[in-house]
């Protein structure tokens, strides 16, 4: 149809229009993204302030460590890698992530096969586990804020009543159950999109292979192990890295419904603490950095050790 | 067909299991509309029904101090931010779908990574940037800031839709001399219109929903979104918090979300798993 010239054009001229078709968007990645990202790991090797911005100077690794020695000779080290306060955030972050995510796989793969089955009213139970997720995070949080409160709130009112509990307990500021009303309502909010992503990969299974299994008289928690979860495998994982991340990086659920509690601090929080209330514009650079690092480090070994496939690009 | 007990067991537990996850799914919400409706001091008597109708926390919020002003901030600065990423968007994934060129994997590969940015890690980035733009405490910061997980959603959501149309249909236009803007404007535009509201409304939700940049970069309290005027929401005294008139704020707020939501519910769905596992 074509000569081999005209057809060499054609390429030629819809390459070039694919650079200018992608160069808006990539000038406005470059400036939000990249850029300042840029300028946080800049900012966090300088004594910048909030009130001085421009006039900080370049002091090196000092943000993260220093070594001091007193004329006594006595030697001190300084810096947020030997800071309490920010360990105990890395370990809440962690801690929080880890058993969110945990359950809202579990929960979530249950809803999941629920949904999968077939039952009268099932586009309804689909819509309606739908709600927590369409609820604006600080709307929950203060929605569970409410229901968790101390002296009249409803959950502590239920506990009572079934006998659990003698007393009601102040689950929000007491040091002991605050990561637990965190983690409370973190999984209620995203089991939903966690169980959506799981239904959607459970769909993708041929339903021949569970009437093969049926026939042959394979036993139902067989079925799970050796066909539907393997199967599911590939949704699963792309699944909890996305959580994951998002777990990692929380900060408005526990701003809200925890502020200033030592015992559900995370990473983030105690980054913006420092930037902006404390006036320690350099010193949260640093946390922001490391939490950058710490992210950019777990993405890249549980792509490579998971073996994860996130462009859908190879088997196109 | 009559059922035999173990059946008859299976399939009560099973409903039961059903009813659970309903009822814990849509309670809190039921909770706080009951909240939001309630006068006065019945406030503090626990209720799991309706018992009295009150609007008073609805007409203290609406009167109060910039709520309106608050959910005409939202609006505007969703608006702007979602048009502007459609806009941006809709070249960038055609070009990403549908033109063969070096560095497309990678190019992929970095829009996903900067959607997963922790936004904490850009935050005095932007500070420093804002103030110099001189848009600090201006829904503009907000416009400007949100691009950062607006942008790259829309993109890697397009593009996974792009790149399953036919390719005869783009053939046909190539073959008929159309240029590729005549392309996307005249031949995908008609096709991309559901993936676009998805899309679109997605990342409204996502706008709408942020809290961290909004905090950060307003000051005054005529500047804020929904998110920040509601965590920011204090009584007369400092000890007091008013949970009547924050119930009826979050009900205000959510309410048309969930509608939204509802309604265009399977294409939600399938736009979320389009973002999440391959297509």
């Amino acid at each position: 149809m074509f000569n081999f010239s005209k057809e060499l054009d054609l390429e030629a001229q819809r390459r070039r229009a694919a650079f200018y078709f992608l160069a808006p968007m990539i000038i406005a990645l470059f400036c939000v993204a990249a850029w300042p990202l840029l300028r946080t790991i800049y900012f966090s090797f300088t004594d910048t302030s909030l009130t001085n911005l421009y006039g900080g100077e370049w002091i090196g690794f000092d943000n993260y460590l220093q070594r001091r020695e007193l004329s006594s000779g006595r030697v001190i080290w300084r810096g947020t890698l030997v800071d309490p306060a920010w360990w105990n955030a890395v370990w809440n972050t962690v801690r929080f992530s880890v058993i969110s995510v945990f359950f809202e796989t579990v929960f979530g793969l249950g809803i999941a096969l629920v949904l999968n089955a077939e039952f009268r009213g099932r586009g309804w139970v689909r819509a309606a586990i739908l709600i927590p997720w369409a609820i604006p995070t600080i709307v929950s949080a203060k929605m569970w804020a409410w229901m968790l409160n101390d002296q009249f709130g409803i959950i502590n009112d239920i506990l009572v009543r079934i006998g659990i509990l003698e007393r009601g307990i102040a689950w929000t500021a007491s040091i002991d159950t605050a990561m637990t009303a965190v983690l409370i309502v973190d999984i209620w909010k995203t089991t939903p999109f966690m169980a959506l992503l799981c239904l959607a990969g459970l769909q993708m299974i041929p339903r021949d292979i569970y009437e093969a299994a049926k026939i042959d008289g394979v036993h139902p928690l067989k079925v799970f192990w050796k066909i539907t979860l393997p199967l599911v495998r590939p949704a699963l994982m792309v699944a909890v890295i996305f959580r994951m991340l998002d777990a990692l990086r929380i900060f408005d659920l526990i701003y809200v419904l925890t502020p200033n509690s030592k015992a559900t601090k995370t990473m983030s929080v105690i980054s913006r603490e420092n930037l902006i209330d404390f006036d320690k514009f350099a010193y949260g650079s640093a946390q922001s950095t490391l939490l950058f690092a710490i992210i950019a480090i777990f993405v890249s070994l549980y792509i490579w050790l998971g073996k994860v496939n996130l462009s859908g690009e190879g088997n196109q | 067909m009559t059922l035999t007990p173990w059946e008859w067991t299976k399939l009560i537990g099973f409903y039961a299991l059903v009813v659970i996850i309903v009822v814990i799914s849509i309670f809190p919400f039921y909770y706080a509309i009951l909240t939001s409706f309630k006068s006065g001091t019945a406030i503090f008597e626990i209720n799991y029904f309706p018992v009295d109708f009150s609007v008073q926390n609805y007409i203290t919020v609406m009167t109060g101090r910039n709520f309106i002003r608050s959910v005409i901030n939202s609006v505007f600065i969703s608006g702007v931010t979602v048009l502007l990423a459609l806009f941006l968007a809709v070249t960038a994934s055609y070009a990403l779908s549908r033109v063969r060129f070096r560095g497309r994997s990678l190019l992929l590969i970095t829009i996903l990574g900067v959607s997963m940015f922790p936004q904490i890690a850009v935050l005095a980035g932007l500070f420093e940037l804002i103030r110099f733009l001189g848009i600090y405490n201006t829904p503009w910061a907000m416009v400007l800031s949100y691009t950062i997980f607006t942008l790259p959603f829309t993109v890697w959501v397009l593009t996974t839709f792009m790149r399953d149309l036919p390719i005869e249909i783009e053939e046909a236009a190539i073959i008929d001399g159309a240029t590729p803007w005549n392309i996307i404007t005249k031949v995908f535009m008609p096709l991309l219109w559901p993936a676009l509201v998805t899309t679109g409304l997605l990342a409204f939700i996502g706008a709408w929903n942020e809290f961290l940049f909004a905090l950060t970069f307003t000051i005054s309290e005529t500047q804020r979104t929904v998110p920040v005027a509601i965590a920011l929401l204090s009584g007369a005294s400092e000890q007091e918090i008013p949970w009547g008139p924050i119930m009826a704020a979050s009900v205000i707020v959510t309410v048309p979300l969930v509608i939204l939501v509802l309604i265009f519910q399977r294409k939600i769905v399938a736009g979320l798993t389009a973002g999440g596992v391959k297509g």
